[in-house]
């Protein structure tokens, strides 16, 4: 514990650039008479307003996350028969949340609620809780306070997010108000991707190849 | 006879290459209209407020610089500043050293592809290794990514393969699949190994610090789910002032890029880890980089600096999807590179002045850009820089004998009906410079010269 004062003055920036790049900046704008004023505008411009309607955030919520490739689940049995059936019988699973699942999961599964980083392919699935969840674009809300652990949400091949119904925001600007003072905050659309390779469509890049939302 | 140097680099491309960049930006730029006129009631709006907004901050970096480093520091980030690329590469050395860090895991950033810190790292002994697929490829090839956002539009899957087995990653397989499953499994070692992750930013809110990273692939949540020590590149126009302004531009910035609602990952950052999450970041540094930035402030190209990387002018470029990327002898190609690429280079801006010529000034950059920048104007004053720079312009039509008719009317109205010589004339064996090179290229329409003046002469007076 006594090197860490040490390091920090190591790693404190000088000052120098700082103010060279601050009177430049200055230097550059001076000549200006007027300066750009910030518009006035309201969020409502940039929410897909029409597909609301009068329909629940619930079932807008599944929509989208099946059009991004994402699985909507409000039943635990039907869970565990989606991972059987996709054999992934070996997982991470919050020790929060275990209790409530463990009934409903069969001798034939293994899981863990501790999750060692050294053994990161043994993790077929792995299931962490989520802050909320997005609906006009089918998107899982995951935050530092509510995440077990970072990892165990990313590495499986698999991830189950726990999802209240009654936190499901109808769009981008509800949810960017409902940020709160976490020091990191997620937004997770569907199984990693990428086009890279000729634009065509592969899923299960660095992160999960599947992305089922429990409904709860 | 000479081309420009983005002409000529153009007619050299392998017509592989040309088929490939053209597929992809047009597939791209379709997929983008249709997003966002289907969904939207007015997304021309939405585009031209976003415009509003960083022009606003850009305008006022004074005021948002100072008010976003107070917010970071208050957040637990130490925040850096660096001038040059060379003061953001030290910074990032610096950091690593006195960790006794040696590896680092990268997310995309075209800050340090600016910089070259990657090279930079390797010399000075540190391992630098990108994640993201297509900059992993990029940087195993030794190449140079030619896209802001699909960095290996130029490469196929047999480029692709014989490089993954070249590099010992297994035998040639060219099915897209598994070449992504191959990366996956060499990669994930490799973050959890890794000392320090590095990012950029999409975004940075004045109002509370938060910096916004978007990927679609998960490698920068890996890089801040394994590492304990996060460095952010930021460029300085990265701001936005307040959290609220972020719905707007997440809102553009995918649908723009890859017609997506939403990039996969949207990571909102303010800070180190919470002490009760066992993974990610216990310390956390921001660099800020100038890097020519306020050289373009100080210019009359500011507007560019709105730009938010989204690629969406390079997809609908008419050049840019001739030339390819890599004509533009840049980090940042296509329209938005025209504009900014000469600016970056500070005093050698003659190096890159032939940029600005590379454009047909048709305007569809503009009409896409989801922060509205008049590109085509801003292409106009850098010619006009060009010209009383004296840069000289090799390849470019001689236009003095043009100015000399367009000034006498006379010689104009003979010029008119000379012009019309031209139609019997073998044009082709013509020993004038310009005209071979026009017609290497393309076929001369026939004389029509005098018919609008005669259409303007004849036409009914209106009231």
């Amino acid at each position: 514990m006594d090197e860490k004062p040490a390091q920090a003055i190591l790693t404190m920036p000088s000052s120098a650039d700082r103010e060279a790049i601050f009177s430049r900046v200055r230097g550059a704008l001076a000549p200006l008479h007027e300066r750009a004023p910030m518009p006035d505008y309201t969020t409502e411009l940039a929410v897909l307003r029409q597909m609301m309607g009068n329909r629940d955030a619930f079932t807008i919520f599944s929509e989208r996350l099946v059009r991004v490739n994402g699985i909507a689940l409000t039943e635990i049995a039907a869970l565990v028969a989606r991972l059987r059936e996709g054999k992934w019988l070996q997982g991470y699973c919050d020790p929060v949340l275990w209790p409530m699942l463990a009934p409903h999961f069969g001798a034939d599964f293994t899981v863990e609620t501790t999750y060692d980083r050294k053994r990161v392919d043994d993790y077929a699935f792995g299931i962490t809780r989520a802050a909320g969840a997005i609906a006009e674009t089918g998107t899982i809300i995951l935050s530092d306070a509510t995440t077990s652990r970072r990892l165990g949400a990313l590495t499986p091949w698999v991830h189950v997010a726990v999802v209240e119904r009654a936190k499901i925001y109808s769009d981008l600007p509800q949810a960017v108000a409902a940020l709160g003072s976490d020091s990191n905050v997620i937004w997770v659309t569907g199984p990693s991707k990428t086009a890279d390779v000729e634009g065509i469509l592969i899923e299960g890049v660095h992160g999960p190849g599947v992305q089922i939302a429990l409904v709860v | 006879m000479r081309f420009q140097q983005i002409d000529q680099f153009s007619a050299e491309l392998k017509a592989d290459t040309r088929a490939a960049v053209y597929d992809g930006s047009k597939k791209g730029h379709e997929k983008r209209t249709k997003l966002l006129y289907d969904e939207f009631p007015d997304p021309d709006r939405l585009r031209h407020i976003a415009g509003e907004v960083k022009q606003h901050v850009v305008e006022n970096l004074d005021t948002y610089l100072p008010q976003v480093e107070a917010k970071l520091k208050a957040n637990g980030v130490i925040v850096h500043w660096a001038a040059t690329a060379e003061a953001a590469n030290e910074a990032v050395l610096g950091i690593m050293r006195a960790r006794g860090a040696t590896k680092m895991v990268k997310a995309k950033t075209m800050v340090s592809e600016e910089t070259e810190l990657a090279h930079f790292l390797e010399k000075h002994g540190m391992e630098a290794l990108e994640t993201d697929l297509g900059e992993f490829i990029v940087q195993i090839d030794h190449d140079h990514p030619s896209h802001i956002v699909k960095p290996i539009i130029h490469k196929n899957r047999r480029e692709i393969a014989t490089s993954f087995e070249k590099n010992g990653l297994g035998a040639y397989n060219d099915d897209p699949q598994t070449i992504t499953r191959r990366a996956r499994n060499f990669l994930r070692h490799k973050y959890l190994e890794a000392d320090v992750g590095l990012t950029g930013a999409n975004f940075v809110s004045a109002e509370s610090g938060r910096i916004v990273l978007v990927t679609n692939e998960g490698n920068s949540r890996f890089c801040l789910a394994a590492t304990k020590c996060h460095i952010a590149m930021i460029g300085i126009e990265k701001i936005v002032p307040r959290d609220y302004d972020l719905g707007l531009f997440l809102n553009l910035l995918a649908r723009s890029g890859t017609a997506q609602d939403l990039t996969v990952y949207t990571e909102f950052i303010s800070g180190p880890k919470s002490p009760a999450q066992p993974d990610g970041p216990e310390e956390m540094h921001v660099i800020f980089v100038d890097n020519g930035r306020t050289e373009v402030l100080a210019s009359e190209c500011r507007d560019i600096l709105r730009c938010i990387r989204c690629g969406a002018c390079l997809n609908v470029c008419p050049v840019y999807r001739q030339a390819s990327g890599h004509a533009y002898r840049s980090v940042y190609p296509g329209p938005v590179g025209a504009v900014l690429s000469p600016l970056l280079m500070k005093e050698k801006f003659p190096q890159k002045a032939d940029l600005p010529k590379a454009s047909s000034l048709c305007g569809a950059c503009n009409e896409v850009c989801p922060v509205n920048i008049p590109i085509p104007d801003l292409l106009l004053r850098l010619r006009n820089r060009a010209k009383e720079e004296n840069v000289p312009s090799p390849g470019t039509p001689p236009m003095g004998a043009w100015a000399l008719l367009a000034s006498q009317p006379t010689a104009w109205r003979a010029s008119l009906f000379g012009g019309k010589v031209m139609n019997y004339l073998p044009t082709k064996l013509l020993p004038i410079p310009a005209l071979r090179a026009w017609e290497a290229k393309r076929a001369l329409p026939a004389w029509r010269g005098g018919e609008f003046r005669a259409w303007m002469k004849n036409r009914p007076k209106q009231s």
